[in-house]
């Protein structure tokens, strides 16, 4: 633990805000009642490098999906802060928060009559007028969404007529359209098959490289990540670490992810293995 | 967009069969009025009491019986995100129905002198809001306490059952001729009003347009399931209450002034998205506007079997005519689009 932080802090005072989009400060995220208080994880310490892609990564019921509903201003932090473009989460308005911070959740979406154009295009919500008619600009930026993610020829296609790997796609152009500056995807590869998984991971590498845009995703597939991702953020029982692939490889992070009765991380491939 | 000029089309034609089932819905009834008659009426070279006082007014609250009714359906559809869900699923209807019985059927509680001032219509109009308005504020209440729209439903729903609950305590009580009055009741009517009765109904009716209006960009937003629509900054809180306010405005002067008309405000949305085949709230809500009027107007022109004495009630011929419409429709494209 103590290792972590240091090296967190150190990184943070090197890069003082400028090159940072989102940054927790000993946050503590769980559930209140009125009866009781669990804490589900604390004294996070992350900070979200500027056009970087970052992987969330760890066991069932650590608390990845908890993590990323306290930093998207879904659930109530328990204490300590987080702060987007150096402005405090909890001051944002809905409407800013929607410009600055746009999701790809797991929900199904509610009408799957939609086209993928017509998807897309709800991306602009938070910058259309009272009726929600699209501009000149705001079609010009709904089509270089399609375009970015390949799906341009899939723009008059309704959704129930998608793949799992289009659909998803199409949530990725949607995110885009929304033009923010951090993209936070929760588990985006479930349900895809092993080309899709990379598919989808490679085309996150790419967007965050050509566009800028900080993109960070939660997901299971630790190998993959490893591979693709700028900085991971590893959350264990006891601490939320977050470094480059390699560093956390050197660290023996990944060891200790899991229990160890059934697999182990194999520092060569960068890979789980089954014990024999 | 490509598609604009074929929906302009479709409007325009929409457009031309309103006025044409607004035409026929005048010219027929009991009496049969020669068409000369009929025209020179409309633009005011002659007066015809029929048409001035009796079919005009009909024929106007069957427009905004019809398309008040297919607008709230599709409100609730879209918020509680339910092919099944109508007007009447917050328990409008239920609420009104026990202010109804309340006057009807519990005269008998209140005693003889209270009675005679009691049932006239406006008491019933009066009886109707109120319960409408004080169930729904319950449902309202309650609502406020949770977060899921679904939970919603289901409390519209149990409040639903309580008020018919009470409606068959307070039935078994009464005399048959009370129960008779209040069944005519529940049968629908959108005869008997008067000019001024129809203005009072229209102002409110306007008020419950322009909330919907207002509704549009939200209920676009929703398709994409509420926590996407809170993630693109639509304040979900609000824009429930609106469109809920919105619907109770439309469904409950309807139900105060035409009785629980069925069918009407579950049917049409069905209809428009087969015929319009999208989900985009901008082309369905005028459509369904347009839509809900005509299907009233034809079903309030064969409830009146032309040239007999008799009327059929309404609420029988909307489910009569309009199911059909709706299987049909499902049928032929075996898909339901939702």
């Amino acid at each position: 633990m103590a290792v972590g932080k240091k090296t967190q802090n150190a990184f943070l005072v090197e890069n003082k805000d400028a090159n940072i989009i989102l940054k927790t400060n000993n946050l503590s995220i769980g559930y209140k009642t009125k009866k009781a208080v669990t804490i589900v994880a604390q004294n996070i310490n992350i900070a979200l490098k500027k056009g970087s892609l970052i992987g969330l990564v760890g066991a069932n019921g650590i608390g990845k999906s908890t993590l990323l509903r306290t930093l998207t201003n879904v659930q109530p932090k328990l204490s300590g802060t987080t702060s987007l473009n150096s402005k405090l989460l909890e001051d944002y308005s809905n409407i800013d928060l929607a410009k600055t911070m746009s999701l790809v959740l797991t929900d199904t979406i509610a009408s799957k009559n939609l086209t993928v154009f017509e998807l897309v295009a709800l991306g602009r919500q938070p910058y259309t007028n009272w009726v929600g008619n699209l501009s000149e600009n705001d079609l010009e930026i709904v089509n270089n969404a399609l375009l970015q993610t390949n799906i341009n020829d899939l723009k008059q296609k309704r959704c129930f007529e998608l793949s799992d790997g289009q659909l998803q796609k199409s949530m990725i152009a949607r995110a885009l359209a929304q033009d923010t500056d951090l993209i936070i995807l929760d588990e985006p590869t479930t349900h895809l098959d092993m080309y899709h998984k990379v598919y989808i991971l490679k085309l996150l590498q790419k967007l965050a490289k050509e566009t800028g845009k900080t993109i960070l995703f939660s997901s299971h597939e630790i190998d993959l990540a490893i591979q693709l991702c700028d900085t991971m953020i590893v959350m264990t029982h006891t601490e939320v670490i977050s470094d480059s692939p390699c560093n956390l490889i050197k660290k023996g992070t990944f060891n200790d992810l899991f229990p160890k009765d059934i697999i182990a991380f194999d520092e060569a491939t960068g890979s789980f293995r089954i014990k024999k | 967009m490509p598609k604009t000029n074929t929906y302009k089309l479709s409007f325009l034609a929409l457009i031309l069969v309103l006025l044409c089932c607004f035409f026929a819905n005048i010219s027929l009834g009991s009496v049969s009025i020669p068409l000369k008659e009929i025209f020179k009426s409309l633009v005011g070279l002659s007066d015809n009491y029929i048409i001035q006082n009796y079919r005009l007014p009909k024929a106007f609250t069957a427009i905004l019986v019809g398309s008040g009714l297919g607008i709230s359906g599709l409100l609730m559809q879209t918020l509680f995100r339910n092919p099944l869900a109508g007007p009447f699923v917050l328990g409008i209807s239920s609420g009104a129905s026990l202010g109804v019985a309340l006057v009807i059927l519990g005269s008998g509680f209140f005693g003889g002198v209270f009675t005679s001032l009691l049932i006239s219509k406006w008491s019933i109009v009066i009886a109707a809001s109120l319960g409408s308005f004080l169930v729904l504020l319950a449902v309202l209440l309650v609502s406020s306490k949770v977060r899921d729209t679904m939970a919603i439903l289901i409390i519209g729903l149990m409040f639903g059952s309580i008020t018919a609950a009470i409606v068959s305590v307070l039935s078994y009580f009464s005399s048959a001729e009370q129960l008779q009055q209040y069944i005519f009741w529940g049968f629908g009517s959108l005869g008997n009003l008067s000019w001024n009765e129809l203005f009072i109904f229209f102002i409110i009716y306007v008020l419950g347009v322009i909330l919907s209006v207002f509704s549009i960009k939200g209920l676009n937003t929703l398709l994409l399931g509420e926590n996407y629509a809170k993630s693109l900054g639509l304040n979900i809180k609000q824009s429930r209450l609106i469109i809920i306010v919105a619907t109770s405005l439309l469904a409950g002067t309807i139900t105060a002034f035409a009785g629980p008309i069925a069918f009407i405000g579950l049917a049409i949305p069905h209809i428009t998205r087969q015929i319009f085949n999208t989900s985009n709230h901008k082309v369905l809500l005028p459509a369904v506007f347009i839509l809900g009027a005509i299907v009233m107007l034809i079903c309030d022109s064969i409830a009146q079997l032309p040239n007999s004495d008799y009327t059929l009630p309404i609420n029988a011929i909307t489910s009569l005519v309009g199911a059909p419409v709706v299987i049909w429709l499902l049928v032929r494209k075996r898909k339901m689009l939702f």
